[in-house]
């Protein structure tokens, strides 16, 4: 998880990734961002986001985004 | 052909059924989109709005198939149209209804609010639900004056107003012409062979002039636009699906976005094998993704595209013709016709040999009117041709430094000056700085790109924390303008001149 933040925290330094549940819902995180964030995890983890994971309910906060990884990881 | 009114007319009486436009809630065939902006002139006309003879009509709203009618119920009262993006700070958005001073103001239901509290009750407004409403639509008859406002038709006029980044903080409207539209749309759809069998899938807002390409070849040739909504672009699947449902044949789009399937995986869930054509600029295409792109769907033609808004829409293009190494660069090409694309050295000599570099000048019938009521910017950047002694000749200098290669393509290289390209859309390092610096606590600014990381950078001394300065810096900027990393120094690095020294900014963050 601190690994996950850490690399959150270096594509957007300006937003509150441990606490903010509604990070997508609120238009805080844009599709450009995304986009980095879904690089950044591809390269960190070692994983392949699929397509279909790419929903708003995964990437509202980072727990989810973490849940989304360890889910990946297990496939 | 004087007014892009002319492209819809045609298309409206050889395609009349025919879907013209669609977004997932709305359609609209070409002989409803003639009828309908007709009504809307009519209104617009009867209601007294459109006084004098610098009109417009303001969208402050997202792009959406409604949106049309309005447009060109507008250019039928020889108004140009402006559309603002709403994702930018409510100041910078009153700064430009105030340049623009519009003869009608249009938004919708979700943005009401937001309109509201930014014109302060010093402007009127319409409802976009009210005013394409059908029974209020069926209501109106179509005026006599229309006629009138026919007859003062003219192609110098300007068709659209966008607004791109400016570097004193204040945005810059370019203002583009029927000609200039009527001009490059003739012949970027003969280039390409767009046909009214066409879909083309609309990425682009409708402030962005990506969307000039879109809308127009939609209207010259009867191929149907279908609009796709901005929340699709982070959302593969419903995006993919809108795409292959659709059976899209056409994609003009920014690199940015063409960067989103292929990292997003979007071929992994679907590909859409319709797609004959994908044409894209912005930016530098990373040649990675284009790989993925020519990867899953191979039968489509790639084609780079090039140029900034000043020129309409794009001045030069290269269709992809072979495999690129990583580390390559994919040219821009040659000239669309009726272009004059040539490079000019810091003494304005004209530079033919290969390899040298050369600010990117262009001259033609594309070349914007200017910036909008801003004749001091206009004139530095639209000028008389340095080459040509004999008669008046206006090019427009881009500021993108670029050079021949062997087989007489151009490839671009960089900007001249400190402006970038993030996200798709154009930055001045500079308006950053400034607005920083405005911030009470931050004593100097200096911002860097990161062009690998995609990222800006930016430095600052002074004793303002980092999480106010970024609240302030959100009020006033784009979300794209806000820097992805901010650093808090001691001091700046100075080179020899007294001046913040980059470079050495660069290798020490």
């Amino acid at each position: 998880m601190d690994e996950l933040l850490e690399l959150l925290q270096d594509v957007r330094d300006d937003v509150d990734f441990e606490t903010c549940e509604t990070l997508i819902d609120d238009g805080i995180l844009a599709s450009f961002d995304i986009l980095q964030i879904i690089s950044a995890i591809n390269e960190a983890f070692d994983v392949e986001i699929p397509a279909t994971s790419i929903i708003p309910k995964n990437f509202n906060s980072a727990k989810a985004m973490y849940a989304m990884i360890e889910k990946l990881l297990e496939d | 052909m004087i007014n892009v009114c002319e492209m819809l007319e045609r298309s409206a009486g050889k395609f009349p059924d025919k879907t013209a436009f669609s977004d997932p809630d709305d359609s609209i065939t070409f002989a409803e989109l003639y009828t309908d902006s007709r009504k809307i002139a009519s209104y617009f006309l009867q209601k007294g709005c459109m006084k004098g003879s610098d009109r417009s009509v303001l969208f402050y709203m997202e792009k959406c198939v409604r949106a049309l009618p309005v447009m060109f119920g507008g250019v039928y009262c020889n108004a140009f149209y402006c559309f603002v993006d709403i994702r930018q700070s409510d100041d910078r958005a009153a700064s430009i209804i105030d340049r623009v001073d519009p003869s009608v103001i249009v938004t919708d239901r979700e943005n009401r609010e937001r309109l509201i509290k930014i014109l302060g009750g010093k402007r009127d407004f319409l409802m976009i639900e009210e005013i394409t409403d059908r029974n209020f639509l069926d209501g109106i008859e179509e005026s006599d004056l229309l006629t009138n406002e026919r007859s003062q038709f003219y192609d110098l006029q300007p068709l659209y107003v966008n607004f791109t980044s400016g570097s004193t903080g204040m945005p810059k409207g370019v203002a583009v012409s029927h000609a200039s539209v009527i001009d490059f749309i003739e012949i970027f759809t003969k280039t390409f062979g767009i046909v009214s069998d066409d879909v083309i899938a609309n990425q682009a807002p409708f402030d962005f002039d990506v969307s000039v390409k879109d809308i127009y070849s939609g209207l010259y040739t009867g191929a149907t636009v279908r609009l796709i909504p901005r929340s699709y672009f982070s959302n593969p699947v419903v995006l993919m699906d809108y795409l292959c449902d659709g059976d899209t044949t056409v994609l003009i789009w920014a690199v940015t976005a063409m960067c989103f399937i292929s990292i997003m995986n979007g071929f992994d869930y679907r590909t859409p094998d319709k797609l004959r054509m994908v044409m894209f600029s912005g930016e530098v295409m990373p040649v990675k993704q284009l790989n993925k792109w020519k990867q899953h769907v191979q039968n489509a033609q790639y084609i780079n595209l090039y140029g900034p808004t000043e020129i309409t829409c794009n001045c030069t293009y290269h269709i992809i013709d072979r495999e690129y190494g990583k580390e390559e660069s994919i040219p821009i090409g040659i000239p669309f016709e009726n272009e004059k694309v040539f490079l000019l050295d810091e003494n304005n000599k004209l530079v033919t040999a290969v390899d040298e570099e050369g600010e990117i000048c262009v001259s033609g019938t594309c070349v914007a009117i200017g910036y909008y009521k801003d004749p001091e910017k206009t004139d530095a950047a639209f000028v008389q041709n340095p080459l040509n002694g004999k008669y008046h000749e206006r090019i427009y200098r881009t500021g993108d430094l670029g050079k021949y290669d062997s087989n007489g393509l151009l490839h671009y290289c960089s900007r001249k000056d400190f402006q970038i390209k993030h996200m798709g859309q154009r930055v001045e390092l500079s308006d950053i700085e400034l607005s920083a610096m405005a911030v009470d606590g931050v004593s100097r600014a200096c911002c860097l790109y990161d062009e690998k990381k995609k990222k800006i950078i930016m430095f600052y001394t002074g004793e303002a924390d980092k999480e106010s300065l970024s609240t302030e810096l959100k009020k006033k900027l784009p979300e794209f303008m806000i820097p992805g990393k901010t650093v808090q120094l001691d001091s700046f690095p100075i080179n020899k001149n007294g001046k913040i020294d980059r470079n050495a900014l660069k290798s020490n963050y």
